[in-house]
């Protein structure tokens, strides 16, 4: 117990003594996801065209792979933490242990994936 | 007892006697169930496409060939799933990410008042359409 006010030990201390952290990730990378999806729609829009070398030429620079890495990160925690809540209001009981591990083996591995695609292309690695 | 009350609230189940609605649906509603609509779908097409177009781009020109190919006419224009998942993502970003916009101004504890909220709602419904519509025009002319 600290010795702060009664009111500040107890404050965000429910019985998971947590709970407020999903709702502020969710909050908080919403708003990384509006900048860094803005940034990729506008250049997609932006686009001179999509045949495989302006693309990868495009991605192989560090002003690009930078921040569709940080998109990466955001995107996907967002989006992990709001199916989470998707899958919480319909499953139930075992379904709902196996789709919320099934949800954390989906994230991650797309999300290395996406993240090293992007880092062999910007390192120049040979297709 | 004191005179009953002839119109008392009713609990709000979807239908009474042959398919009544207790309450009448509002833009804030559909608002809402699309937010985990949009959310949703993007999560997960939307993510298989993201990964699908960097893993091509990451394996070589064949690969990036046959992610085309899946969306693109031999010409180069979009065929129909091209079009169907294009428009389809884009629409649902452009209107999860106003909503988003209007849950996060919620939040803050601002337009609560009913005819704000609805016109809130309704800004997000026309404006995800307009933003998608403008993309898609952008990119005819461009
Ligand atoms: C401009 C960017 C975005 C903003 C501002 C935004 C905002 C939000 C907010 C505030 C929530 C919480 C809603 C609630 O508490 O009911 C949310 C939920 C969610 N978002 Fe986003 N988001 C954005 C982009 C994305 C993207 C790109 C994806 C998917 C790839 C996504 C997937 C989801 C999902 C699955 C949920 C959970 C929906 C639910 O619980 O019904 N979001 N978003």
């Amino acid at each position: 117990m600290g010795s702060g006010t009664s009111i500040g030990r107890v404050r965000g201390l429910g019985s998971a003594k947590e709970g407020a952290h999903h709702w502020w990730r969710q909050r908080v990378t919403a708003g990384s996801n509006l900048f860094l999806m803005l940034w990729f729609v506008i250049s997609m829009a932006r686009q001179p065209a999509f045949d495989y070398a302006s693309v990868r030429m495009w991605l192989s620079s560090a002003w690009v792979a930078v921040p569709m890495i940080l998109l990466v990160a955001s995107v996907f925690w967002h989006f992990r933490l709001g199916l989470q809540v998707v899958i919480e209001d319909y499953e139930h009981d075992e379904r709902r242990v196996a789709a919320l591990l099934a949800l954390n083996f989906f994230t991650v591995g797309t999300a290395a994936v996406a993240i090293f695609a992007i880092l062999k292309v910007a390192f120049g690695a040979a297709a | 007892m004191a005179s009953r009350t002839p119109a008392r609230p009713k609990s709000p189940h979807l239908f009474a006697g042959f398919m009544k609605l207790h309450y009448a649906w509002g833009p804030h509603m559909l608002v809402s169930i699309l937010h985990r609509a949009t959310g949703t779908v993007m999560a997960t097409v939307g993510t298989v496409m993201l990964v699908w177009w960097l893993g091509a781009l990451a394996a070589g020109a064949d690969a990036y060939a046959t992610f085309l190919d899946a969306f693109t006419t031999s010409a180069g224009h979009l065929n129909v799933v091209g079009w169907i998942v294009g428009v389809g993502l884009s629409w649902a970003f452009f209107t999860h990410m106003l909503n988003g916009i209007r849950h996060l101004v919620m939040d803050a504890g601002a337009a609560f008042e009913l005819k704000r909220n609805k016109m809130f709602s309704l800004a997000v419904l026309v404006g995800g359409v307009l933003l998608t519509v403008l993309f898609w025009l952008y990119q005819g002319i461009k």
